[in-house]
């Protein structure tokens, strides 16, 4: 590996295809279907921390127990839609930024594909934790550590997606990384993972406000003196403080992105996205005070800032990914043409009067062994066929068993490794061959 | 298209794409296209044996939601991750060739997904709704209802993927047509769908066999029956499956005449189409066995051997997958791109100017005497290990000692030779896309790696080395 002070950038030739939608269209598929999967997988992380918070108080508290397996229900779902929700971006990302995409895949790769058994093992562990809850009901110990696996899985996880999709904007920085770890120590990866940690629980809490709240959720039946109110109270408050964390978390994160991406368009973009924030928690506010009231007015009004934040924060990181990466796009693009032309210039010089390397041209017959045969069998010595002194002799006068040989062979020599058939060949090329391998003077 | 080239030098990177794909179509077709529509039936018996033996009825219903369970833990947790993990694994073993195909077959996929989703959607509805479903006739029905639809919406995931896979063995769809509803049209698309589709019935009636056998007890009054009717199932598909295979077998040498410069004849084409007539019959009997024994005699279905019905067919699943690797080969997009990731049409220039220079990701631009060895690795990286590992699995190493004898060391103007022309004898094989000079430095790699074994790791390990290229700028 070249260590240089001043690292090489890599100039690589791009897909010459075009792109299957206008490219707008492929963008807006992207954010849309990547916000929509990172929903999911803020309901799933959330959630589990979730479950294993109420389990845990749950141990003094048996309502608590209650609350915890009511939101392990919903995590059984939100996993799903989350994986199935990840592979619409999957493509895009994968049409939009293919070489940027595959490369930060290929020099993470190893810890990459573990995301597949990983994450179904985890699934796996998270049935495991729900369906045992009344068997393992007094080994609660053994149950929380079945949680924590899974738990443990979800928490670090997303710093494998994070170590890839930060590397693949900074082109530069390829020939520099060895492995998953190096690439995971770039800057930003540190500060997205806790500002997407604190969205996971914050979006987490807010869902669950309304899970819990709705009419058709009956808290008489299931808790014996956990109220409602209570519930929807402590699910608002983890809300509001998650988000108030995201003022320390989200500056961090524009502070510390890598200066190539940063414009003031993504300037005003995020601020615009931090002021809802701000409006977000005050309404969180009110909304805990009168907690009766919720989902209410108010609770739909706050959804629909939390979706027009999520818009403008979803739309200022894919405004940071396309000016991080647009200068390095317009020279791969020129490469990429100047490639071509040079393919161009090659396919024309083939037709130029070709230099014969051997004195003279060859017959038919003898260009066919040369590029066929010549390569497993030599005139005298065993090459990796036998030796054209002890093979040719054997077809002597019989020049139709020789092109049925060659046509199809059988196995003779077992101390030889079989030999490749040429079915394809037309009876002239058969002829044209054998003739030439009975009439040589092999020696 | 240059791309740093992750590689696992022993298991070789064609085994990381096939363990998570096999496992995937193990699971989409046993427990999912043909496990759905025998648990929705299952249920539909239960619920018109509850009218007159609401006893009966309740048990073959609880012994469906108790499959459909198994069905949905596995499907939604190892069978979701493996399906994208095919998407992971496809692109670390050749993103060259996935960047392209994806730009061609995007709206094949979306709509792929789309369905995907529906079919999620309807597993989680039917399985998390099944206790609820119970509680009255209309409820019932109305879940029946579900399990009709997630049968429909699984089948239909299996039929656009099918047809998505033809085109891509059909090299001359690509580059006549680039049209995807080429690959629908395409000869092998129907009889595939037509074997694959009784085949899935199959595996998910020898799984829920044995399924049922372990998971009911034996006091169980009813488990007699419901083995009888899973046996039953079996057997009912086996003339489909039969007649589907046939239909597939008669149009794979007629399609593949057309499609490989070398067809019949090749010896290992013949030894595995050998095998695969084997395994075919193999499996069918093996069904039709156990479907006879289940349906006439339950009670000597031997519980403990019919872990063999679900491993034939699941053999007989992963060596059907292989047969798209010969149609393809050398191609990994027909015509277009060799399976080393190379175009067609780039040949004649890495072949006149050699491949290094065009590298981003090779210290070398050029082999000299210092750095033979050392382009040896660039160029076998570069043009090999797609497919190749150093002395892993396809090792080269191994290939060559094959062909040569181990007697001696390998001998490397031999090997240049051999590599040199090594596409014209062996049809799989892509031609070698560097110059002379690289072709001597590959030899010599191959031969040194011969003489002092060394692993070859990949950059997702060790980085990878970069160097910038010329080329012009337009404004200049």
């Amino acid at each position: 590996m070249i260590t240089a002070i001043l690292t090489q950038l890599p100039v690589p030739k791009d897909i010459p295809l075009p792109l299957p939608l206008p490219e707008w269209l492929l963008i807006f598929i992207l954010i849309l279907s990547f916000l929509l999967h990172i929903l999911f997988i803020n309901l799933m992380v959330g959630g589990s921390v979730l479950t294993f918070w109420y389990e845990w108080r749950g141990r003094k508290n048996k309502d608590f127990d209650r609350l915890a397996r009511e939101i392990a229900a919903t995590i059984t779902v939100n996993k799903s839609l989350a994986v199935v929700l990840g592979v619409a971006p999957l493509l895009s990302v994968n049409v939009l930024y293919t070489l940027y995409f595959y490369s930060s895949n290929a020099l993470t790769g190893n810890i990459w594909i573990s995301v597949v058994p990983w994450v179904a093992v985890a699934f796996l562990v998270l049935y495991l934790h729900k369906y045992s809850w009344d068997r393992l009901a007094d080994n609660k110990p053994m149950h929380l550590g079945i949680l924590a696996i899974g738990i443990f899985s979800f928490l670090l996880i997303p710093f494998i997606f994070l170590t890839n999709i930060n590397l693949m904007l900074f082109p530069e920085r390829w020939g520099e990384v060895e492995g998953f770890f190096s690439a995971m120590t770039l800057p930003n990866v540190f500060p997205r993972y806790f500002h997407f940690l604190t969205a996971s629980m914050a979006v987490t809490g807010f869902f669950l406000a309304w899970w819990f709240g709705r009419k058709s959720f009956t808290t008489e039946t299931k808790f014996k003196t956990l109220q409602k109110n209570e519930i929807k109270k402590q699910m608002l408050n983890l809300a509001l403080v998650a988000t108030g964390m995201q003022f320390i978390f989200g500056p961090l994160l524009f502070l510390t992105l890598p200066a190539k991406g940063v414009t003031w368009g993504l300037f005003w973009v995020i601020l615009a996205g931090a002021t809802i924030a701000g409006i977000i928690i005050y309404q969180l506010w009110i909304m805990i005070n009168e907690v009766e009231k919720v989902p209410g007015k108010r609770f739909y009004l706050v959804l629909g800032l939390f979706t027009l934040l999520v818009a403008f924060m979803g739309t200022g990181r894919h405004m940071y990914r396309e000016d991080a990466l647009s200068t390095h796009k317009q020279m791969m693009a020129q490469r990429t043409a100047y490639h071509w032309e040079e393919v161009q210039k090659a396919h024309e010089n083939l037709l130029l009067p070709q230099v014969e390397s051997e004195a003279g041209s060859f017959t038919p017959g003898q260009n066919i062994f040369e590029t066929n045969c010549a390569i497993c069998h030599a005139p005298a010595t065993r090459l990796i066929g036998p030796a054209m002194t002890e093979a040719a002799p054997v077809y002597e006068n019989n020049i139709e068993a020789l092109k049925q040989w060659i046509k199809n062979p059988g196995r003779k020599r077992m101390d030889f490794p079989p030999m490749a058939g040429f079915p394809h060949f037309t009876d002239k090329q058969l002829t044209d061959v054998a003739e030439y391998v009975l009439q040589k003077e092999w020696e | 298209m240059d791309f740093p080239l992750f590689h696992l030098d022993f298991m070789g990177n064609r085994m990381l794409v096939a363990v998570i794909a096999i496992l995937h179509v193990l699971i989409n077709h046993a427990l999912a296209v043909g496990f759905a529509p025998l648990v929705t039936l299952l249920e539909f018996r239960g619920y018109l044996k509850s009218k007159t033996k609401p006893d009966e009825g309740k048990a073959w219903d609880e012994t469906a939601r108790k499959l459909m369970f198994f069905a949905f833990v596995i499907t939604t947790s190892v069978g979701a991750l493996t399906g994208v993990g095919i998407w992971f694994a496809t692109s670390l073993a050749n993103p060259a060739s996935l960047g392209s195909l994806i730009r061609v077959f995007y709206f094949a996929w979306f709509t792929e997904w789309i369905i995907f989703v529906l079919e999620v959607v309807f597993i989680m509805i039917y399985y998390l709704t099944w206790k609820k479903s119970n509680e009255s006739p209309r409820r019932k029905r109305q879940h029946i209802r579900f399990g009709l639809f997630l049968s429909i919406f699984s089948w239909l995931t299996m039929a656009i993927i099918v047809g998505i896979l033809a085109f891509m063995m059909d090299p001359g769809s690509w580059i006549e047509k680039k049209s995807l509803v080429a690959g629908f049209l395409n000869p092998i698309y129907l009889p595939q769908l037509v074997f694959r589709t009784p085949v899935a019935m199959m595996m998910a009636g020898t799984v829920a066999l044995m399924f049922v056998a372990y998971a009911l007890k034996k006091q169980n009054k009813w488990k007699t029956n419901i083995l009888k009717y899973i046996s039953f199932w079996i057997l009912l598909w086996m003339p489909v499956a039969a007649s589907g295979a046939f239909l597939y077998y008669w149009h794979i040498p007629r399609a593949m005449v057309g499609n490989l410069p070398v067809a019949l004849g090749t010896q290992q084409f013949q030894d595995w189409y050998g095998s695969l007539v084997t395994t075919m019959i193999v499996v069918v009997s093996i069904g039709f066995l156990v479907g006879i024994l289940g349906t006439f005699s339950p009670r000597r279905l031997p519980k403990h051997l019919l872990i063999i019905p679900v491993a034939a067919s699941f053999l007989f699943l992963g060596t059907f997958e292989r047969l798209r690797e010969f149609i393809r080969k050398p191609y990994v997009i027909g015509d277009y791109m060799y399976a080393n990731g190379i175009l067609v049409e780039e040949y004649p220039l890495y072949q006149q100017t050699g491949i290094l220079k065009h590298s981003p990701y090779t210290a070398f631009s050029e082999v000299t005497k210092e750095n033979n060895i050392k382009a040896g690795e660039a160029v076998f990286t570069l043009a090999c290990t797609r497919c190749h590992t150093t002395h892993g699995i396809s090792s080269v190493v191994r290939k060559f000692e094959r062909m040569y004898g181990t007697e001696n060391p390998l001998n490397e103007d031999a090997m240049k030779t051999y590599i040199k022309s090594m596409h014209n004898v062996r049809y799989y094989m892509p031609p070698f896309p560097g110059n002379e000079e690289e072709l001597g430095a590959l030899a010599a790699y191959i031969a040194a790696q011969q003489k002092r074994p060394k692993t070859l790791e990949g950059p997702q390990i060790k980085g990878v080395d970069v160097k910038e290229i010329e080329f012009e700028t337009q404004n200049e």
